[in-house]
């Protein structure tokens, strides 16, 4: 291990001369298609595995190959792991940004630099590390061509041996990135790494504060994507029929639903899959066969992105009216065509909750992390199929396509319900059925399958257009008459959907709302106030639309309601305001980030104390 | 496997249903449409063989064409969607259970403009399914605007001239994947009628293009879907007899002047020749007949294509036997053990 050798060079976060323990954030500046991606994982991983919590945050650009790309790494002592805007701790291995980085960069913070780049010249106020990384990677890695990617390695040993993370704990990281079939490749690596670690040892004095240190935070948790989270939940809801259209940042949700159906889910006599997958001509065809399975049965999902939803909408009208159940995940990302689509945003929420034409509504489920988008993802199931209507699953780029630290999720404890389906024993029973009656009350008619074995089973699925026994009709009354049952559905839903998260403080005037993967920062920011502006809040977190009864309450409770909206004209807080009595929606304040950037704290902290004059 | 019918009081059919179990609502098109007489064809194809109309369901867009499932087949669940888009609602639904008989009824503006991505898709796929394309040339609902099927100078009631080339349907699905293709006619009842019953043997994805004339809005003198017109330029291309799988083959199949291919559930079309020498099974044959076809301004109707062998959209995707639609949750959610697995990979 190094020996540290503290400089009184100003730092940031910590006192002059002070260690500043577990509480940084790294960024590292490459090219994308560099293959700096393994390299990061394991640094983040090797922090993980030291018992810091750690998150991960790849801002990326729409490009396979050659434009710049950052990995922001975020360890935190204190369990804050959503985006910190400043940077402690750069690697500066792309040229074309690495001026800009370093000159971005707040006095105090260390840089690690490919040597050439010369950037020592920059600034006096930051602690420089250039690097000889061309002359370090060529004795390890006889192969040229393969040492463009092995480079990158090498900024893992140096970083480790900066920042003190063990490296036997990079050894393992490195050891499960690559898997057991890949085991020449991890040895190559590791060689890299210990190079640029022992060369460090070596070469370098640490003048910067920044330490990791082992601790006890992460025992037993585990690591993933809010994607792979989805798929795992849409597997164990017993999904049986999946439609897709590639958009990113939804493609990997059922890229790795794809990887783990193949190990799960085929009939172990037969080897026959109990499911189908089908990547579609396009979001039109993807809804058409999800919404149509639905209709036949399936446990049917469709997973896709803001420019998919547009293109799904009439569909999505026709399943409202016809009550059709599906699934349909909605990783957000920024605007339409060349609009960012790979940073993140929240801004389908006005458009989905109401999408189509007519009179139309939907439930949005909003999971926060990846134990939501597993469990919420069998609760949109069982909703669509109770509810017989397209259910959304609302996440983000930033919750969908980063790595989060997670607890283990739990089995589900609960059986699959399946909603009011009639069998041929039933109509037997019965005698016969209308498609649409409230025979119960609560909004929510009865169906039957194609292929029920029985003459009376049949009924026909329209548009608006239908009486209570699934007939044709333009008549004023049966058309009131359904879509106000549909209204009473509607209601009915709101009484099963997720409950909000309330933390109420009974010193707060002021509360904040937020929804998915805002959560992080909002929370953050809560601290960020009471410790730097004596303000107490309380706390709602939405995890779904139709809004329950605690919102209600909530801005009841308080003076002001901050709702945190990741877009910029307040999506969240305009559908509060379609809602809500006058009285509450003058309490509804309203708090904007839509950079394309996952959300930091400092942002919501700055504009409340903005908006609350403090 | 061959079952007699003892004449009973009602006339049934061989699992004891009358015609009447096979129709549907009154039909709301206007009189003489040749939509209606393709589902009076319906009617008849499925009450003769048999078929059980609760296994049928039945799929269509938005157009004239589109509505007419409400008006056939009452005992089949019916599934009207959105305009262009009923290959995807026909995929669904086949995905979700793979035992249905699916019947698609569509317009040529569903299926040649606005639906043309999906139906090629679906053609590629060869999903199973029954595919007819009740084909006037016109936009019939929305008040008779050329569709893109509508021949080079054929005109409006307006007078005006189409001056686009028609897409060919039959064309666009021999060339890409469709396993049975066939032209006819709303007038000819006889063909329609074994071509429909051949196609409910079939496995694949069989396409129908119905030249099904639009009484209203492109009936007149100058138009080439006309009736007139049809029944003057109609060639077909043989002439055809179906017997059943349940039915014993009884005559000799005459050498030379008769094809006959076995159909999928063991059912036998037979192929009489009649002028020249066509054989459905070859794909280039088909294309070059309707270009010829075409120039001469001819209409060709009869089998244009049948491939029995090729393996269909479901069959590709390795499924279990049973309709994935009502496994239960045994098999559907794996054990609590396969979690833990994930889990402990992702530490
Ligand atoms: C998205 C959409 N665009 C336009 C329409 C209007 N529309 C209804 S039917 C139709 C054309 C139907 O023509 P075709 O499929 O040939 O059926 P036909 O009425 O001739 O049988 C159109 C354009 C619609 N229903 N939906
Ligand atoms: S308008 Fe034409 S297509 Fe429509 S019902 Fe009348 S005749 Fe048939
Ligand atoms: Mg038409």
């Amino acid at each position: 291990m190094s020996t540290l050798e503290v400089s009184p060079l100003e730092s940031s976060s910590g006192r002059p001369g002070e260690p500043v323990i577990n509480d940084f954030s790294i960024q590292v500046a490459t090219v994308n298609g560099s293959g700096s991606q393994t390299a990061n994982s394991v640094l983040l991983r090797a922090l993980f595995q030291m018992g810091i919590p750690v998150s991960g945050k790849n801002m990326f650009p729409s490009n396979i190959a050659g434009l710049p790309t950052w990995f922001t790494i975020r360890a935190s002592k204190d369990g804050y792991i959503a985006r910190r805007k400043e940077i402690d701790f750069l690697v500066a291995m792309n040229p074309e940004t690495a001026r800009e980085d370093v000159l971005k960069l707040d006095s105090g913070a260390a840089v690690v630099y490919d040597e050439p780049l010369g950037l020592k010249e920059l600034r006096s106020d930051v602690h420089f590390y250039p690097v000889p990384f061309d002359k370090l990677v060529a004795p390890v890695c006889p192969d040229a061509k393969l040492r463009k990617l092995v480079r990158n390695m090498i900024y893992d040993g140096v970083v480790a041996w900066l920042l003190s993370i063990e490296m036997p704990e990079v050894r393992k990281a490195l050891v499960k990135q690559f898997g057991k079939r890949k085991a020449k490749a991890a040895e190559l690596n590791w060689g890299a790494a210990q190079a640029g670690f022992d060369w460090a040892a070596r070469t370098l004095t640490k003048t910067d504060p920044y330490i990791a240190e082992r601790m006890n935070a992460t025992a037993g948790k585990v690591i993933i994507d809010g994607n792979s989270a989805c798929a795992l939940g849409a597997m164990f809801a017993g999904v049986t029929v999946v439609t897709w259209y590639p958009i990113t940042p939804s493609s990997s949700l059922v890229e790795s639903l794809m990887g783990y159906m193949k190990r799960f889910r085929h009939d172990p006599e037969t080897g026959k899959a109990t499911y189908a997958i089908v990547q579609a001509e396009d979001e039109l065809a993807s809804i058409g066969m999800a919404l149509s399975a639905g209709w036949a049965g399936a446990r049917a999902m469709t997973s896709t992105s803001g420019p998919g939803i547009s293109l799904m909408s009439e569909f999505i009208g026709l399943g409202y009216y016809a009550e059709l159940p599906a699934v349909i995940f909605d990783v957000e990302r920024v605007g339409p065509s060349t609009g960012l689509p790979t940073r993140t945003a929240q801004g389908d929420l006005l458009k989905n909750a109401i999408l189509s034409h007519g009179d139309t509504r939907h439930p949005m489920l909003f999971p926060s992390s990846p134990g939501e988008c597993f469990s919420m993802t069998g609760e949109a199931f069982d909703l669509a199929e109770k509810f017989q209507t397209p259910v959304f699953v609302m996440t983000d780029l930033d919750l969908g396509m980063n790595n989060w630290m997670a607890d283990p999720f739990p089995y589900p404890e609960r059986p699959i319900e399946r909603g009011k389906v009639l069998t041929a024993e039933d109509l037997n029973r019965l005698g016969g059925f209308a498609r649409y009656e409230d025979v119960d009350g609560d909004g929510v008619g009865y169906r039957t399958l194609p292929g029920t074995n029985h003459p009376g089973a049949a009924y026909f699925t329209r548009g608006s257009g239908h009486n209570q026994k699934a007939q044709y009709t333009e008549r004023e009354d049966d058309y009131v008459n359904n879509v106000d049952r549909l209204a009473d559905k509607f209601e009915t839903i709101r009484k099963h959907v997720p409950r909000p998260v309330v933390e109420l403080n009974p010193k707060a005037t002021i509360g904040l709302v937020a929804a998915g993967s805002s959560d992080y920062a909002v929370r953050e920011s809560a601290d960020q106030l009471r410790r730097e502006y004596d303000t107490e809040t309380s706390y709602l977190r939405l995890r779904a639309y139709p809004f329950t009864q605690e919102l209600t309450d909530f801005i009841r409770r308080h003076e002001k309601v901050y709702v945190v909206d990741q877009n910029r004209d307040g999506q969240l807080v305009a559908l509060m305001r379609l809602e809500f009595e006058a009285e509450l929606i003058a309490r509804l304040c309203s708090v904007r980030y839509y950079g394309g950037l996952p959300l930091d704290a400092r942002t919501v902290t700055d504009e409340v104390v903005r908006q609350e004059g403090l | 496997m061959s079952t007699t019918v003892t004449p009973p009081p009602k006339k049934v059919n061989r699992i004891g249903l009358e015609v009447l179990n096979y129709k549907g609502s009154k039909t709301t098109l206007c009189a003489g449409c040749g939509h209606n007489s393709i589902s009076e064809r319906v009617v008849e194809a499925f009450y003769e063989l048999g078929v059980e109309p609760w296994k049928v369901a039945k799929f269509s867009g938005i157009g004239c064409s589109s509505k007419s499932p409400a008006y056939f087949l009452g005992q089949s669940h019916g599934f009207n969607s959105v305009h262009g888009r009923m290959p995807s609602v026909a995929t669904g639904a086949m995905l979700a259970n793979r035992n249905l008989i699916g019947l698609g009824v569509t317009g040529d503006g569903d299926t040649a403009s606005i639906g043309i991505g999906q139906f090629m898709h679906m053609v590629r796929r060869n999903v199973p399914l029954i595919y007819i394309i009740e084909d006037n040339g016109v936009y019939g609902l929305t008040k008779g605007q050329f569709s893109a099927t509508a021949d080079v100078g054929s005109t409006l009631k307006t007078g005006a001239a189409n001056e686009l080339p028609p897409f060919d349907c039959c064309a666009l699905a021999l060339k890409w994947g469709a396993t049975f293709v066939a032209r006819s006619f709303s007038g000819d009842k006889k063909q329609l009628q074994i071509l429909l019953k051949a196609a409910i043997a079939h496995k694949g994805l069989a396409v129908i293009d119905v030249i099904s004339p639009c009484v209203t809005f492109n009936d007149h003198d100058g138009s080439t879907k006309s009736y007139a017109y049809v029944k003057d330029h109609e060639e077909a291309l043989h002439e055809l007899d179906f017997v059943p799988f349940y039915e014993e083959i009884s005559v000799e199949i005459p050498e030379g002047q008769v094809r006959d291919v076995e159909l999928h559930d063991g059912s036998h079309l037979r192929i009489r020749k009649v002028g020249r020498d066509f054989d459905p099974t070859d794909r280039l044959a088909a294309l070059s007949a309707l270009e010829e076809a075409e120039a001469k301004g001819e209409v060709l109707t009869g089998v244009l294509y049948l491939n029995t062998s090729k393996p269909t959209f479901l069959e590709l995707l390795n499924m279990v036997e049973e309709p994935l639609a009502t496994l239960p949750e045994s098999r559907v959610r794996p054990p609590a053990a396969a979690l833990h697995e994930v889990m402990e990979e992702l530490r």
